[in-house]
């Protein structure tokens, strides 16, 4: 299978007060080229961790992480990595922080102000370019944030929770930006979550993780068309999906032992 | 009260911002205001007597006239500055590496640590007699004990600062691309510079406290030096006009200090 990333049988465990803790068990995914997959699970179920390994920021204790068929080493510019504290450097303006990986990268002095600005627009944040970040609301420093990350033009983009700090409102207003930028500039997403209904919004496909330990507890499809509405949101069909998402990741504690 | 007058002024002038003009220098009338009162609250003190051999701010003041004409101020005040220059610019320069190496490389710390912890409980005066016998009584013991005090300030903030530094800061600049190094260039340095600040302005107190006292060492010259030898012949006015150049110095160096941090760390969010 051409998978962009692919987690193979992964197990990530963890020294905890003199015993292991597992926080992944066997987790094996695919996510193909400009897929947008989105994990949802409680609290403690490897989600993140998985996310960590994809990034280069954490190793699989054992089993295997493929990107572009190749095991994940390190951090890379190939992979964009947006975090739910923002994660901006708060000493850099707007455009600074747009224009970080560039400059890492060595482009051009010309085509790195080129692609900042492309960036800056791409997220609607022209008009605080110059701004240093504590001027910014939340949802702007997110926008900035993924804007820093598109600039570098990643083909994978990683997302850890990355509208859970933010108020309803903005976070709906997000997701639909977030989509839009995406429908503009397709990338592969892998976009961890614990909220149920930005899982399914969002997505092509839903995998829903178990905690204690952390595994793949049931993948969802989400057969709805892009670009997702609010009519799709209201819809019948999202609110089965949604209702079928929701019952698997808050009535899991069935089938795992009680902690 | 002329003396509150000219704020009002400003804030008459610049009448559509008014508010934010106003509460900006309310404190700043007080401040004065307090500070006749307590010239005042001297003068009668003095004037009534309540307090044995306590000169009056007009002689004070006339003491001041006499020690800038005859030069006597201006030389003592050159002679601490530049003792605290010298041992608070080596103090912080030694002192923002060594801090910085201790965060970021463990192995370091643990090598370093145990001396900064031993060698911060002891207040740095007393190491005065230690140091006269081992260098003397020239400016070197004088600079080595203010050297002293002022590292010791910086270099557990410059460590504290790198340490402190956000996690996610330092994975969202690995993601990015970056090294190791440029990690600690364009990361660590920026992010740790407030928590620097704060240790340059606590060693800078430290340095101008320790001056005065190290002074009272084999001095010929000094604001420390100065009130010693005018205790031993009485001069009361000559204390305090050396105390109050002392007080004015250090409230001006800690403000340019201020001044410094305010420019440097204004994209600090304040909670």
């Amino acid at each position: 299978m051409n998978s962009r990333i692919s987690f193979q049988d992964v197990v990530k465990t963890f020294p905890l007060k003199g015993a292991e803790f597992t926080a992944l068990d066997g987790v094996s995914l695919d996510i193909a080229d400009q897929e947008f997959v989105t994990v949802v699970g409680p609290s403690g179920c490897g989600k993140s961790t998985l996310m960590s390994m994809a990034a280069g920021l954490q190793e699989p204790s054992s089993g295997r992480v493929l990107v572009d068929g190749r095991p994940v080493t390190g951090p890379g510019p190939d992979r964009g990595v947006i975090f739910q504290q923002y994660a901006l450097f708060p000493w850099l303006t707007v455009r600074q922080n747009v224009e970080f990986g560039l400059k890492l990268a060595a482009v051009p002095t010309q085509e790195r102000r080129r692609r900042a600005a492309e960036a800056i627009t791409l997220v609607g944040l022209d008009d605080f370019a110059d701004a240093l970040p504590k001027t910014l609301s939340g949802g702007m420093k997110q926008r900035c944030a993924i804007a820093r990350a598109y600039a570098v033009d990643p083909q994978v983009l990683l997302m850890d929770e990355p509208f859970g700090a933010l108020d309803a409102l903005t976070r709906v207003q997000l997701q639909d930006q977030l989509l839009a930028t995406w429908s503009r500039e397709k990338r592969t997403v892998l976009f961890i979550t614990h909220d149920v209904d930005e899982a399914v919004y969002l997505a092509s496909r839903v995998v829903v993780m178990a905690a204690r330990p952390g595994r793949i507890h049931r993948v969802v499809d989400v057969d709805l068309p892009y670009p997702r509405t609010e009519e799709i949101r209201l819809s019948a069909d999202f609110r089965q999906i949604r209702n079928a998402v929701w019952t698997s990741v808050y009535h899991q504690e069935s089938t795992a032992p009680a902690a | 009260m002329a003396v509150i007058v000219p704020p009002e002024k400003t804030a008459v002038a610049q009448a559509p911002r008014r508010t934010a003009r106003r509460s900006r220098h309310r404190p700043l009338a007080l401040n004065v205001l307090a500070l006749v009162a307590g010239v005042l609250g001297w003068a009668v003190v003095a004037a009534l007597e309540l307090v044995e051999n306590l000169p009056t701010p007009l002689a004070v003041a006339q003491q001041a006239g006499d020690m800038v004409a005859d030069g006597t101020l201006m030389t003592d005040t050159l002679a601490s500055l530049r003792r605290v220059f010298l041992g608070y610019a080596l103090g912080v320069i030694v002192a923002v590496p060594v801090g910085f190496l201790m965060g970021w490389y463990p192995t370091v710390r643990a090598v370093v640590e145990p001396y900064i912890q031993f060698f911060r409980t002891i207040p740095p005066l007393a190491l005065i007699p230690l140091t006269v016998v081992l260098l003397g009584i020239g400016e070197v013991p004088k600079i080595a004990v203010i050297y002293l005090a002022s590292f010791m300030a910086c270099v557990v903030s410059s460590f504290q600062g790198v340490v402190d530094v956000d996690r996610t800061l330092i994975n969202a600049a690995r993601v990015l691309g970056a090294s190791d190094r440029v990690i600690f260039a364009k990361v660590v340095v920026p992010a740790s510079t407030p928590f620097i600040l704060v240790g340059m302005r606590i060693g800078l107190g430290a340095s101008w406290a320790t001056v005065v006292a190290a002074e009272l060492i084999g001095a010929q010259e000094g604001l420390g030096y100065r009130m010693q030898k005018a205790s031993t012949w009485f001069e009361m006015d000559t204390i305090f006009v050396s105390l109050i150049t002392i007080g004015v110095l250090g409230l001006l160096m800690d403000r340019l200090l201020l001044l410094a941090e305010r420019r440097l760390t204004g994209w600090q969010e304040r909670r």
